[in-house]
């Protein structure tokens, strides 16, 4: 194992299940995540794989009444924030871990000027008593340092270009520079010059403040220009992490991630044919019994129906399946 | 050889008219496309792509231009030669959770374009032609009479397929058929997409903003910036030397799925696109521009052939006129 190495966020054998009237949808299942100081976390993986439920839980904004966090622990710093009551949830959402979320276009309100928006994070985090004048100057600080110019603070968002509001939400979420930043596919409402902006921006902020970063996406493009570590995964459970060069360069992989791979096309060289994996995720509604993946895999054998495949770690690159939990470790063929 | 290509547009403008003044959503745009090959329409939200697509099969009135197809000008046939050419020209929509009927199964979704332009056929010739369309597309049997909502985004855009294919069209537009799914099922329909030109030897415009998606799938690229086509070329020299900045731009704004390749030459552009509603004479890409000289406005910039077969509108990258 390597030396764990400054783990700012741990989540331990995570559930989390959604009750519906049609039943209930498991959508985690058993997944853990480490996240360390200062680096860029990137989890990749489909629609309805888990992103989105993953980062709500760690925030604790779940919908009500539906969403539950069924069993697991969720750790941040020393504490555990997956029991946390909602009064301590409200001091650290904003101030310690704070959101970007997928379409800036709805996120922000529609009625309030930019910002007054990122002077409500700043009013409920400042100690009591802050004047509302270094309020304000702090709002045209925040605002030139992700690139909007301040006399735009009194316009209204719908006066704002989509890479403009995805601005006003990072200048949101980065106010009170928090300690980690969950962004959930921050760039995918966005053209690719903005989209690659932005990421720019995204990059360079990171570096200055050094905030530790959690980003969801579903390209792998992204990930490659952007985060330390990746963590795929499917159906509510990570089923490979490690370094962005064993992801991207190493032999073995995830059955998963290889058809991952084999789905996009290469901006390098001619393929006559893309080699995508066949069928869907499984039906979330239902508990699995062995690997999630079995149904869609190419490589099932019979143990991968009835047993959950245990994680494999080679040098801190984890997969989890059955092909490579009959090999010792470090044996590559 | 010489012949006339299956598809030649010619100098094509929509306009819409808007309370402060007329919008140039297509703005002198032409091309063609030859049998059984691909064009791709490439370009951010708002430059007209769409648009592009929708005036081609008469969804939206053109404004001024030709569109040949074998020769007859669709754009001036009456309602009844249209109805006859709709046979031929097909479109793919981009949003299967929109451009289906919620009220609709699988079966009765396929049958809507037989009934309408092939009411030669009884219902058992019509029944068979669906379960066809249903193998050739690759939609399971059991899934002829569920309702869209019971389908995943995958299974609809097939189902939009087979929309598409049930008349035997010889062209057909894809408006960005793989934009609303996820990479593996969008490698999936991609892969249909082909299969099914090579099997049927179908010509395609394929409208797109995901450059490796266009790289994949066309012979032929087409850029369009703000309403007009300021880069045409085939696809390897359009990848291999790319001349028009933006284009220079588009591309090299990818992010590579390769972490080693990080540090290549960048052409990010500041600042967005400008709005579409009367815009001056010059180049519309000037404004964001880091190669802008005075000679970029003032002017319309024609679209010159550079190179054979690479067409560029540019005053600094391109040809002296």
């Amino acid at each position: 194992m390597m030396p764990m190495e400054n783990p700012l966020l741990i989540i331990k054998d995570l559930h989390v299940s959604y009750k519906t009237d049609d039943g209930v949808i498991y959508a985690i299942n058993g997944l853990d995540l480490v996240l360390n100081k200062g680096e860029t976390l990137g989890l990749v993986g489909e629609t309805g794989a888990g992103k989105t439920t993953t980062a709500l839980s760690i925030l604790k904004l779940l919908p009500e009444r539906i969403g539950s966090i069924d069993s697991g622990t969720i750790q941040f710093h020393d504490e555990r924030l997956d029991n946390a009551p909602e009064a301590k949830m409200r001091l650290i959402r904003g101030s310690q871990i704070s959101m970007i979320f997928q379409d800036p276009m709805t996120c922000l309100n529609p009625v309030l000027t930019i910002g007054d928006q990122i002077a409500e994070v700043l009013e409920s985090h400042c100690p009591p008593g802050t004047k509302a004048a270094e309020i304000q100057r702090k709002v045209d600080e925040i605002m030139t340092m992700v690139g909007l110019p301040p006399d735009r603070k009194e316009e209204y968002p719908h006066q704002f270009s989509g890479g403009m509001k995805q601005r006003v939400d990072i200048a949101i979420a980065l106010a009170c520079e928090p300690e980690l930043l969950l962004a959930d596919e921050p760039t995918t409402a966005l053209d690719v010059t903005i989209q690659a902006q932005v990421l720019d921006l995204m990059r360079g902020l990171k570096d200055k403040l050094g905030t530790s970063m959690l980003l969801i996406t579903h390209d792998l493009g992204v990930v490659a220009e952007t985060c330390d570590r990746v963590a795929i995964i499917y159906a509510g459970e990570i089923i490979e992490t490690g370094e962005v060069d064993d992801i991207f360069y190493l032999e073995d992989h995830h059955p998963y991630t290889k058809g991952l791979f084999g789905s996009i096309p290469s901006m390098n060289e001619k393929m006559k044919r893309l080699n995508p994996i066949a069928g869907l995720m499984p039906d979330p509604s239902i508990k699995y019994v062995g690997c999630p993946f079995a149904d869609r895999c190419p490589h099932k054998m019979a143990i991968c129906e009835t047993q959950k495949p245990q994680p494999v770690v080679t040098n801190g690159h984890m997969i989890k399946c059955h092909l490579f939990s009959s090999k010792p470790a470090g044996d590559n063929k | 050889m010489m012949n006339t290509p299956m598809i030649e547009v010619k100098n094509l403008k929509k306009y819409f008219r808007t309370p402060r003044g007329n919008l140039y959503a297509v703005d002198d745009v032409s091309f063609t496309i030859e049998r059984g090959m691909t064009l791709g329409v490439v370009g951010e939200s708002g430059c007209g792509k769409s648009t592009l697509g929708r005036v081609l099969l008469r969804l939206l009135p053109h404004t001024s231009g030709q569109f040949l197809f074998d020769g007859t000008d669709v754009l001036q046939l009456d309602i009844e030669e249209m109805k006859e050419l709709r046979k031929k020209i097909q479109i793919i929509f981009q949003d299967p959770y929109g451009s289906l009927n919620p009220r609709f199964t699988t079966s009765q979704s396929i049958e809507e374009p037989l009934e309408i332009l092939m009411p030669e056929l009884d219902a058992n010739q019509r029944n068979a032609r669906i379960m066809e369309l249903m193998d050739t597309v690759g939609l399971a049997s059991r899934f002829v009479n569920a309702y869209p909502h019971e389908l995943d985004g995958g299974r609809r855009q097939r189902i939009g397929v087979a929309r598409a294919l049930a008349v035997n069209p010889e062209f057909i537009v894809c408006d960005e058929p793989v934009s609303a799914l996820d990479v593996s099922i969008q490698a999936q329909i991609l892969n249909l997409v082909m299969d099914l030109q090579e099997k049927m030897n179908l010509s395609y415009m394929f409208i797109t903003h995901d450059l490796s998606v266009v790289k994949h799938i066309s012979d032929e690229i087409l850029v369009m910036y703000l309403g007009q086509c300021i880069e045409k070329a085939p696809t390897e020299k359009l990848f291999s030397k790319p001349m028009h900045p933006y284009t220079q731009a588009l591309i090299s704004s990818i992010p590579l799925p390769d972490p080693r390749k990080q540090n290549r030459e960048r052409h990010i552009i500041m600042g967005e696109v400008k709005s579409p509603i009367e815009p001056q004479p010059g180049c519309r890409f000037a404004p964001r521009c880091p190669h802008k000289i005075d000679k970029c406005v003032g002017k319309n910039i024609p679209l010159l052939e550079v190179e054979q077969d690479h067409l560029l509108s540019c005053v600094v990258f391109g040809r002296e006129e």
